[in-house]
């Protein structure tokens, strides 16, 4: 990457073979954060963004910290060695930015407690390991306000990957947002079953547009739907990041996966002595859900969009707010309730209006 | 909303998901009816989509961008031939590290492609044809590719059929040392075969990376090499049942999506797995009659020729 | 100019092992003319790739750990490869032989039986050779092409772990997460070496090794196997049953492939996850070939190809180099491999034009066409 550091790396190894020296030198060199990403960075989805949250880090910090990533690691016996390889050679925060990754990190972390750890999107926390995830489901309430005042035929498109609590969040907040301003909205959901595939993603929303969707959306990684949804003359959302590149009349707006602050912030904890493991669910509120410009819509519907922005990250309103109904009918959040964090998490039932069963 | 307005969206959707699976498995066919095995359709298909999105976003031209895509699988079966037919390296490991190596490549270079988009290629659109209901967009709707790819197979299957060349590709495979007996050159025939196979590989990517989703993203074939790869042994090296394969196969993922979308209550996992299962089953009922496989398979196919004079 | 290649009477002793070390002489000159034009160290980059993975016991243990599936299931594959049967699902083998092991433990999650992980490792094989068997009944019952059957049959497999992982056999305790829980200490592969992951699949490893080179020196189904590859007319003629060895072969690499799967759950992964192997039943076609489906062949090549893999980690957090590239040089160094296998075989002559280089050489036997395949 930086050619100046690696020289003073290469330097060092053709002396004595590297490692040593490079450990005696930690002290004084830049602190080391490393990341492991599941995907390759030219994603342009999940691990893309996490790129940019690293690539921050380096703008922010500059020469006091030195950035490593380890992109395509799979979510199997490699993570585990990645993690330690990491940890070994001298890096005192590492991201690890996929669920697959939570045993490894909590074992890796054991064996290296000076280490800190930062697991995106799980639940098992330590000493030295903190979670962290976003709370997207903010982001798609919105999305799910603006679809419900933008479609014609009331059926909203879903393209989803695999039914996990996150997955199902993201519709059931889709729907309410939706159904908050026309109830008479459904969604018709495909599961792909996979997070990254542009062919068979394109290929879904295609499925859901001929079904009569005119709104898509989606919970997988690549920009492809909101291409078909473009080329189909219907609107969709961005995923992970704002992708109105690719779809300039189409895109209503994207939710952004914006990991910067936060990973800024850690780091600095870290550098500073304050770093303390805990577990994060940010929102809109603290910038980790972004909303990528409101286009291609009404000013009114955009003013709606904005206003309902400002009502969540104000704390004034919670998207899974009472009365909330499952698929039977029966009313699970009571009016005026808010469902809790805990029963969010572990979110396994559709609320009325989504149609299907939810494979379990 | 009644059944037509499904029917004809759909077909086109299947004629989408198809295409490229058409064009690697149509060349790939050529390929292993000449006796040579190239498992590496994967990596010169993720070249040849690499190419073919950089020289659309560079130059503009789509034209041209189809030419270098074709040009670079090409580039990427010579590479193989060279390794497999000059110096003999085994064919089935080479193919399989022409993959891991054309991910690597094309994920070089594409960083700089990342997140760019192009505008999909135009559509065929001839006044009043074009609009034919449910026929007009299917058969005079599509973009250049698809016609294309249905040009290659027709031609392909020409070719095998009728002319000599074509019977001396099929010989060559059928039984190297009688054909060099003959005195054809087996292994500039094999090479040839190979470089076809290479570039209707990069036309596949081509058409990924420039119409069906126009974007170049890492990994973006997701596997498409091995089911096309799969197909050719399906067709039982037959031209017509190669189209049938790509169809069925882009078929059934598209109508489990459409079942999905009416509320099917089956898991999904469980959907994605219907295209998988039914070429098999497919392959088993047309499978069963020996003598038929027999003929078409190609004798020599993954065996290294060496000529004793 | 064409290159020309003089078959040698009889294959040149010298030259099995002189040709790796050709290739990687090659491979390191091309190694540093791509670093040196990335803007890397040559010498480091090389350094960081080949030993600095190995440059310690933990290296090594991983180094173990990493090539144990792949030695394993090479095995199984090269016994197949042999006699023409091309298993290339051995990714559905393991994936099935994972499930079945997996499913041992997690319903006997609170088991403390001795009896538990040899149950799990019969479980795995057995649902390996299960995953195995329905190639070779439609081959021998319907005459389907195995390379079809087995290849689809891998994604249905992989389908199958990713519906029970998400649904029936997740984690109660997991928050609907697509986890099993994890599996109990009796579950657990022992260790072989403390403060390592190295385990005893790895012991599995060169058991298979060994087993293998018995078959294929002493039992009469290895000597068929070779005849069949070798000379299909001839074996034919003798009155092997190819079905038989279809049969063999396919559970025998099913089996290898189902312990691999096994191995990996109840050894460093430690509980049923959507992704158990990063494509090791495909990587393992070419350590097969590599190895030149050899038994100790392919334990080398699983090796070699266990450290280009550690190779490419370690450079990508020491030097910044990107995976691309990493993925590039992989594929170089198997190329150079695979191409100066040639030299066992033949000696490379420069000819004029390309009908020279055919003469025939009077010093020449015939080499059989499949030999360098099953050599």
């Amino acid at each position: 990457m930086n050619t100046a550091r690696f020289k003073r790396l290469a330097m060092g190894a053709a002396l004595v073979g590297g490692m040593l020296l490079g450990a005696a030198m930690a002290q004084a060199e830049p602190m080391k954060v490393g990341f492991v990403y599941v995907g390759p960075v030219g994603d342009h989805g999940w691990s893309y963004q996490h790129d940019q949250g690293r690539q921050a880090i380096e703008k922010a910090l500059g020469d006091k910290v030195q950035t490593t990533f380890v992109e395509s690691v799979p979510e199997g016996a490699d993570a585990e060695r990645v993690i330690t390889k990491l940890a070994k050679s001298g890096h005192k925060l590492i991201f690890t930015t996929s669920f697959g990754y939570m045993n490894p990190t909590i074992k890796v972390a054991k064996r290296f407690p000076k280490v800190k750890f930062e697991h995106a999107t799980g639940y098992k926390r330590s000493k030295n390991v903190s979670t962290y995830v976003a709370r997207f489901y903010e982001g798609r309430y919105i999305a799910g306000v603006i679809a419900g005042r933008m479609t014609k035929s009331n059926i909203i498109g879903y393209v989803a990957s695999f039914p996990i609590p996150e997955v199902v969040r993201g519709i059931n907040a889709t729907l309410l947002g939706a159904r908050s301003v026309n109830p008479n909205v459904t969604i018709k959901v495909v599961w792909v079953s996979s997070w990254y595939d542009p062919g068979k993603e394109g290929d879904a929303a295609k499925a859901l547009i001929d079904q009569g969707a005119d709104i898509i959306t989606q919970h997988t990684d690549s920009p492809a739907p909101l291409q078909v949804a473009a080329n189909r003359g219907v609107k969709g959302f961005g995923q992970a990041s704002d992708m109105i590149k690719f779809a300039p009349k189409a895109q209503l707006t994207a939710i952004v996966d914006d990991w910067r602050n936060y990973y800024i912030s850690r780091t600095k904890a870290v550098m500073d002595g304050t770093w303390k493991s805990s577990a994060t669910w940010d929102g809109i509120k603290q910038g980790m859900v972004g909303m990528a410009p409101y286009t291609n819509m009404p000013a009114e519907v955009a003013k709606q969009a904005r206003e309902t922005e400002e009502r969540i990250s104000s704390g004034k309103f919670h998207p899974f707010t009472g009365p909330i109904k499952d698929q039977s009918g029966k009313v699970v959040v009571k009016s005026g309730e808010v469902l809790d964090d805990g029963k969010l998490a572990v979110m396994n039932w559709y609320v009325e209006g989504v149609e299907g069963k939810l494979p379990k | 909303m009644n059944g037509f307005d499904i029917l004809a969206p759909a077909i086109l959707t299947v004629i989408t998901a198809s295409t490229p699976l058409l064009f690697a498995a149509t060349g790939e066919l050529v390929t292993e009816k000449s006796g040579v095995l190239n498992l590496g359709l994967e990596g010169m298909m993720l070249v040849g989509a690499v190419i073919a999105f950089a020289t659309a976003s560079v130059t503009g031209s789509a034209s041209l961008a189809i030419v270098a895509a074709a040009a670079a699988g090409a580039g990427m079966a010579l590479l193989f031939a060279f390794l497999t037919l000059t110096l003999m390296a085994n064919q089935v490991a080479t193919g399989l590290a022409l993959t891991i190596f054309g991910v690597g490549l094309s994920a070089l270079i594409g960083a700089d492609f990342v997140g760019y988009a192009l505008k999909p290629l135009p559509q065929l659109d001839i006044p009043g044809l074009s609009q034919a209901p449910i026929i007009g967009p299917i058969v005079f709707g599509q973009d250049f590719l698809v016609y294309l790819s249905f040009a290659a197979l027709i031609g392909v299957s020409w070719f095998l059929k009728r002319l000599r060349g074509g019977l001396i590709l099929k010989a060559v495979g059928e039984s190297h040392d009688s054909a060099h007996a003959l005195g054809y050159s087996v292994i500039r025939i094999r090479y040839l075969a190979t470089l076809f196979g290479g570039a209707m590989s990069g036309l596949a990517g081509a058409y990924l990376s420039l119409s069906y989703t126009p974007l170049w993203t890492e990994g973006m074939t997701a596997g498409r090499g091995w089911i096309a790869l799969a197909l050719v042994v399906f067709a039982t090296w037959r031209p017509g049942r190669v189209l049938l394969g790509a169809y069925m196969f882009g078929g059934i993922t598209i109508l489990q999506l459409h079942a999905q979308g009416m509320g099917i209550e089956i898991s999904s996992q469980f959907m994605a797995m219907l295209p998988y299962l039914a070429t098999i089953l497919v392959l088993v009922l047309i499978s069963r009659d020996k003598t038929k496989i027999r003929l078409n398979a190609p004798a020599c196919i993954g065996r290294m020729f060496r000529p004793a004079k | 100019m064409f290159l020309r290649l003089e078959p040698r009477p009889q294959t040149s002793v010298l030259q099995v092992y002189l040709s790796p070390v050709l290739a990687i002489g090659l491979t390191l000159i091309t190694g540093l003319i791509i670093f040196a034009a990335l803007g890397k160290e040559p010498m480091t980059a090389l350094y960081t790739y080949f030993v600095l993975p190995i440059s310690d016991l933990e290296g090594w243990t991983e180094l173990g750990v990493k090539a144990t599936p792949l030695v394993l299931i090479g095995i199984g594959l090269s016994l197949g490869f042999r006699a023409n049967v091309w298993n290339i699902g051995a990714e559905g083998q393991l994936t099935i032989g994972a499930l079945a092991g997996g499913g041992i433990a997690i319903f006997n999650h609170q088991s403390e039986s001795a009896l538990l992980l040899p149950a799990m490792i019969l479980a795995g094989i057995l649902g390996g050779m299960a995953w195995a068997a329905i190639p070779a009944w439609l081959k021998t019952r319907f005459n389907a092409n195995e390379i079809l059957t087995s290849l689809m049959l891998s994604y249905v497999a992989v389908l199958l772990l990713s519906y029970l992982v998400h649904g029936p056999w997740r984690d109660p305790e997991g928050f609907n997460f697509p986890e099993s829980r994890m599996f109990p200490d009796a579950g657990a592969m022992p260790i072989l070496l403390d403060e390592s992951r190295l385990h005893l699949g790895a012991l599995f490893a060169l058991l298979a090794v060994a087993g293998a080179w018995v078959v294929l020196s002493k039992a009469m189904i290895g000597f068929q196997l070779k005849v069949v590859g070798a000379a299909p007319a001839a074996a034919r003629h003798v009155g092997f049953s190819q079905n038989r060895l279809v049969w063999f072969s396919l559970l025998a690499a099913g089996g290898l492939a189902g312990l691999a799967g096994v191995s990996e759950v109840a050894g460093p992964i430690g509980q049923l996850t959507p992704t158990i192997s990063p494509g090791y039943g495909f990587t393992a076609i070419i350590v097969a070939f590599l190895g030149r489906l050899h038994p100790v062949g392919v334990l080398m090549a699983g090796l070699v190809m266990a450290l280009t893999y550690l190779g490419g980690e370690t450079a990508q957090i020491e030097i910044g180099l990107p995976k691309a590239v990493t993925g590039i040089f992989q594929g170089v160094l198997l190329f150079y491999l695979l191409a100066c296998d040639v030299l066992t075989h033949y000696r490379i002559r420069l000819a004029r034009s390309y009908a020279k280089s055919f003469e025939k050489t009077p010093a020449a036997g015939e080499p059989a066409a499949e030999r360098s395949a099953a050599e």
